[in-house]
């Protein structure tokens, strides 16, 4: 990794940072500011798209320490969104507690059924975890969808109680604009605290090598229940904020489609890095938004094609999308856009 | 002072009989190497005592702990660190962070203090990357220290292995094999490592070694196994003068 030319670390308090430069402070203060001024512009399509993607991301962030990181291959993450969706609901209508505390109790549920459905990791890794976690999928849906009508709303929608924090009613989608954003920097914050730390260090020696990773004193089981309680967590929480924010949620918010498509958003922006959710989500979100454009444009140029274009237009060009990624770019944008960093930092002059 | 004790162990694999009626002591301060032919069970009895193999006959222990029960994991906090004859290091990871993830069983923050990364979680992280340092310091990898060690060349990961298992703060530190596959000069670089080791921190070493020269001039006593039968144990030069050790493996 190369350095910028002329900043010299001294003590290992600056070694660690993670700005190093005052530009690069400024930068990022600069990129908060723009967020933060956005919904000024008035542009509803922006806000609705920032919104939902910073949710995904959230929800891709535990699902990186997971399979990113600890290495424990998940495609039910979708579900333990829905279990955390769903209990916080449940909580503040049948309870009339508020919400955000239920969505704490959510997010706290989710981690719990995330370590039950984690139990399998002890036994089996590779292909054979993610078919168990595909269990997780059906199982959690099936007890959404079936035994429990008047409580869960069966497979038709549950109405979720207004978020209200401190006496202030958030109704507009510029209030949960506001809310999402600081939520966002605030678990970015905190998952790259826990990634830089011993669990950090912990979760990948498991992913790199068990055998020695139990030899140097890691504890492998708790090491990766503890991996699906956080993964779960972030998973629990983004589903309940996306309740909140929905104000509706049904099953098919939460299929195994969602799942893979999440798994698929974090193969492309990079496994195993803190700026891989950011840009999976963002790539895959912008991907739809053009295709849903362009499906109408294309079928009106050729109209043998027909006008259904645009759903299926969707999922092919996320299946070549990841095709690509996988064949030229396994480890994602955020490879990428390190190398990208590197290179301009010897721009011009490459010494 | 910690010792190990290992008494009429047998390890079997269905029907082969890797170790039968080992028994030895290491009761003091010294470098004890194990020699022998392949597949003679050397690193077979490394593993049980790290605990990669639970002998089937048999007992050991080390400081008062039972070796057969306790996990592997917990062997290493109480003091028993080794390295591997086929590298295993983490290799996503820089060198430093390799080193640094050994020292995992002596941080004290739990996950909440981590996840906030500052004041105490911030300070603990840099008392230990001086420790790791110093390791780094002494095994002369300060260039490659943040270097993915999947991209470092075979000497440096045997290295950087080595620093792996000294970060545990070992009481009885396992070497297999460290100077497989190297050349003279890195081999003359390990073998001043380990006689450095031993010196500084006075901890018994069990070393699994092909090279005679290097069995000879390092080590305080002598093991040889053949056929997972302990044939002969002593001083280095009542072993190359032992009948069945130059009949077994030394050869004429």
């Amino acid at each position: 990794m190369r350095r910028e030319s002329g900043v010299f670390d001294v003590n290992y308090v600056q070694d660690m940072k993670i700005f190093r430069t005052k530009y690069h402070v400024i930068g990022m203060i600069a990129l908060i500011a723009f967020f933060l001024s956005l919904p000024f512009f008035k542009n509803q399509f922006w806000l609705t798209f920032i919104n939902s993607t910073a949710v995904t991301i959230i929800a891709l962030q535990g699902l990186n320490i997971l399979s990113g990181y600890c290495g424990q291959i998940s495609i039910g993450h979708t579900a333990f969104m829905a279990v955390g969706a769903y209990s916080s609901t449940i909580l503040a209508a049948q309870f009339g507690l508020p919400l955000w505390f239920c969505m704490i109790i959510g997010a706290l549920c989710a981690g719990l059924i995330g370590i039950l459905f984690g139990l399998p990791s002890l036994r089996v890794k590779g292909y054979y975890l993610a078919l168990t976690t595909i269990a997780a999928q059906f199982i959690i849906i099936y007890l959404i969808k079936t035994p429990f009508p008047e409580i869960t709303g069966g497979a038709i929608a549950l109405q979720v109680p207004e978020f209200t924090l401190g006496g202030f009613k958030f109704e507009t989608e510029t209030h949960f604009y506001y809310l999402i954003i600081t939520l966002l920097i605030m678990t970015t914050f905190f998952s790259k605290g826990v990634l830089r730390s011993k669990f950090g260090r912990a979760f990948i020696a498991i992913r790199d090598n068990d055998i020695a990773a139990e030899a140097m004193g890691i504890n492998l089981y708790k090491y990766k229940l503890l991996a699906f309680f956080l993964g779960c967590f972030y998973a629990g929480f983004a589903g309940a904020l996306w309740a909140a924010y929905a104000r509706v949620i049904s099953p098919d918010d939460f299929t195994l489609m969602n799942s893979i498509w999440q798994m698929g958003m974090l193969i492309i922006g990079g496994l195993g890095s803190t700026l891989g959710p950011f840009f999976g989500a963002l790539f895959i979100k912008l991907l739809n938004e053009i295709c849903l454009v362009a499906g109408p444009f294309i079928s009106s140029i050729i109209p043998q094609i027909g006008a259904q274009i645009s759903a299926s237009l969707v999922e092919m060009s996320f299946g070549v999308a990841i095709i690509l990624f996988l064949a030229f770019e396994p480890r994602g944008i955020a490879h990428r856009w390190e190398i990208l960093k590197d290179s301009y930092r010897l721009w011009p002059f490459s010494y | 002072m910690p010792q190990l004790i290992v008494n009429n162990i047998t390890l079997r694999f269905s029907g082969l009989t890797a170790l039968s009626d080992v028994s030895f002591e290491v009761t003091k301060n010294e470098i004890l190497a194990i020699i022998g032919p392949n597949g003679a069970g050397k690193t077979c009895l490394l593993n049980c005592i790290s605990g990669f193999y639970k002998p089937q006959e048999g007992n050991m222990s080390f400081d008062g702990m039972d070796l057969i029960t306790t996990p592997i994991y917990e062997r290493t906090m109480k003091g028993i660190a080794r390295t591997f004859q086929n590298i295993e290091l983490f290799n996503g990871l820089t060198a430093l962070d390799n080193i640094m993830a050994a020292r995992h069983a002596h941080f004290k923050t739990g996950v909440i203090r981590s996840g906030i990364h500052f004041g105490k979680a911030r300070d603990e992280e840099i008392y230990h990357r001086e420790i790791v340092e110093q390791i780094i310091d002494f095994l002369e990898i300060k260039p490659v220290r943040k270097k993915i060690v999947g991209s470092l060349p075979y000497g440096m990961r045997k290295r950087v292995e080595l620093g792996r298992a000294l970060a545990v703060e070992p009481k009885l530190l396992l070497l297999d094999e460290p100077m497989s596959g190297m050349n003279v000069e890195e081999k003359e670089d390990m073998a001043r490592f380990v006689i450095d080791i031993f010196e500084d921190k006075q901890i018994p070493i069990i070393l699994i070694e092909h090279d005679m020269g290097v069995v000879m001039d390092i080590s305080d006593r002598v093991m040889v196994l053949e056929f997972g039968k302990k044939i002969a144990e002593g001083i280095p030069d009542e072993i190359v003068k032992n009948e069945k050790v130059i009949n077994a493996y030394l050869g004429q």
